[in-house]
């Protein structure tokens, strides 16, 4: 372990990442008010009793963005574990098949990766009419060979090496040799691509619910939020604003964490 | 070096075929009757029968799926499902409006990225240069469409030095065009930029730590002329990768910055088609961006081949 550091992307990406759990924790034993149609004055800015304001319907700001905050997780850790639980399998597969089939598995990957997250989110809420889980399982689907691809690449040094040749000879199969010494071996590369990935996720989410494809009305969201701010634009911009930086923070938390984590694993590669 | 090109095109041609059949799987996949989803589920028999006579949509997939196909290649597209509008000007046009806003955010994440990324590489141990990268961070976190709302609330709705939205073709007034080009098109090249910068960074860097560059100091050239007449030409390789990927995010990018700006391009045709329940509309136009993003991968992998003279000796 020695030559590991923690590094400031790690330290302030994780404070961002942990800040939005907690935000969505916090939801489920306490919000300022209810997320309702409350009798205050619209569209107010900031204040003592609102802290955040309240919207164009006179609901509070701020528990808007705190029950927010657990559909963001709840879309992020959906699609990143689709995209896991098939796209690392894939990835050892190819790295442990014999040349041609290997070639093939990536091949097909390449062509899935043709297939932009939102533009599969948005041809699958055409099929099946919008909604939270279409829209988790589509951006699941288009991040899967971004998975297939690091673990392969992380797999084929792995089963290069002499312990796993040791192993072989041991009389060990494929399965054995993958769940004892490919997968622990990758799953570093696993987790930052996991990072990486919630942060798209959040991205297409937010996208999505603008769209007004994704998360549903009545369903606290932050993309919703903004949807339903476009009108009062001119006179409310913090409408647009506040659930605009909370996109923003979470996104720049998990993509800064996962480079931290990526840097803290391989010391060789920092500050590239 | 042919003999690799000409590999690479077929490798093309397969992937369009092969995503063409996931395009069209997918559209089969759903639940139900495909022209009861397009006239909605309170639509007659008659009317849904009638339909189904009059696109064919009874014949055996592979038929239907070779004369889709067909279509797709020849430009002749036949009408939409419910309007029965044409399907190909319509689509000949956004592509238009499409590209002008993708390339125009392209040209400009360029102008803005290969200068400030050069920078932040040479400067990364001084204050100036680590600002830099972290303001790009921030930026690769910023959503397009956020940039184009705050963009629209500012410079539209309340300073109103451009207009919020729409469209004008370059032909008909060329100063409206680009008044109403600017605020959508630097909503996607921000965010384009900043990632763009971090790769001409993280590309500068690494030509930095090479020997040819010191000895170009050492012959006594001074820092930005051996990075200008030696590196930029080794950094340009992985850049080049870089952009088009950016240019296949930018695509996509632009069809929810489209919807901000109310921009009749292929972001919103396809978003009208989804709410239209045109499917045949919805599933051509996702074949078309999906072929674009396809085709955008072979051209950068043929750059790829006449930029990097390693590539050229025929070993991979």
């Amino acid at each position: 372990m020695s030559g590991r550091r923690l590094n400031a992307p790690l330290l302030i990406g994780g404070a961002l990442v942990l800040l939005v759990v907690a935000m969505a924790l916090v939801s489920y034993v306490w919000t300022p008010y209810e997320f309702k149609f409350l009798p205050v004055p619209k569209e107010q800015t900031p204040n003592a009793e609102h802290w955040l304001g309240t919207d164009r319907s006179a609901r509070d700001v701020l528990t808007q963005i705190l029950l927010g905050a657990r559909t963001t997780l709840f879309v992020g850790v959906v699609a990143v574990g689709v995209a896991a639980v098939i796209g690392v399998p894939i990835g050892i597969l190819a790295a442990m098949s014999p040349g041609g089939f290997g070639q093939f598995i990536m091949r097909g990957n390449d062509i899935l990766l043709a297939f932009p997250a939102l533009l599969l989110a948005i041809m699958f809420s055409a099929l099946y009419g919008g909604g939270t889980l279409i829209a988790m399982i589509a951006i699941g689907i288009a991040t899967i060979p971004a998975f297939a691809r690091i673990v392969r690449s992380g797999a084929l040094q792995v089963i290069n090496t002499e312990y796993v040749a040791a192993s072989r000879v041991a009389g060990h199969g494929p399965l054995a040799i993958a769940r004892k010494h490919v997968l622990p071996n990758v799953i570093g590369l696993v987790i930052v691509q996991a990072s990486v990935s919630f942060a798209i996720a959040i991205l297409a989410e937010a996208a999505l619910s603008y769209l007004g494809l994704g998360t549903p009305t009545g369903q606290p969201s932050w993309g919703r939020m903004l949807l339903e701010s476009q009108n009062v634009l001119h006179r409310s911009p913090h409408l647009a604003i506040i659930p605009g930086a909370a996109i923003a923070l979470a996104v720049l938390g998990f993509n800064l964490f996962g480079d931290g984590l990526r840097d803290y694993l391989d010391p060789k590669l920092e500050g590239r | 070096m042919l003999l690799r090109l000409a590999r690479r095109f077929l490798v093309l041609l397969v992937s369009l075929a092969v995503a063409s059949v996931l395009v069209f799987a997918f559209m089969q996949v759903l639940p139900g009757d495909p022209a009861r989803v397009a006239l909605g589920m309170n639509s007659s028999d008659e009317a849904v029968a009638q339909l189904r006579e009059q696109f064919g949509l009874d014949r055996p997939l592979l038929v239907q799926y070779a004369d889709w196909l067909g279509g797709v290649v020849t430009l002749d597209l036949g009408v939409e499902w419910v309007s029965k509008a044409p399907i190909a000007p319509q689509l000949v046009d956004r592509l238009a409006v499409t590209g002008w806003l993708v390339i125009t955010a392209m040209v400009l994440a360029l102008v803005i990225a290969l200068p400030v990324g050069t920078w932040m590489a040479v400067r990364h141990r001084h204050a100036d240069g680590v600002l830099l990268s972290a303001i790009s961070q921030v930026g690769v976190a910023v959503p397009a469409f956020l940039a184009g709302i705050i963009l629209i609330t500012y410079f539209a709705k309340r300073w109103q030095w451009f207009p919020s939205g729409g469209w004008v073709p370059p032909a008909e007034d060329p100063v409206q065009f680009l008044l109403r080009l600017a605020l959508p098109a630097i909503s996607l090249a921000l965010v384009q930029a900043s990632m763009l910068a971090r790769y001409v960074r993280s590309a500068v860097l690494e030509v930095l730590r090479e020997d040819y560059l010191r000895t170009a100091r050492a012959k006594g050239l001074r820092p930005m002329q051996a990075l200008t007449r030696h590196g930029l030409r080794n950094a340009a390789v992985p850049i080049v990768t870089v952009l088009g990927l950016q240019l296949a995010t930018l695509l996509i990018g632009a069809v929810v910055v489209e919807r901000v700006f109310v921009i009749p391009g292929l972001g919103s045709f396809l978003l009208d088609s989804v709410a239209a329940r045109e499917l045949i509309t919805v599933q051509t136009i996702v074949m078309v961006l999906v072929a674009a993003v396809l085709i955008i991968n072979f051209l950068v992998d043929t750059v790829y081949l006449l930029i990097d003279p390693r590539l050229r000796v025929g070993h991979r």
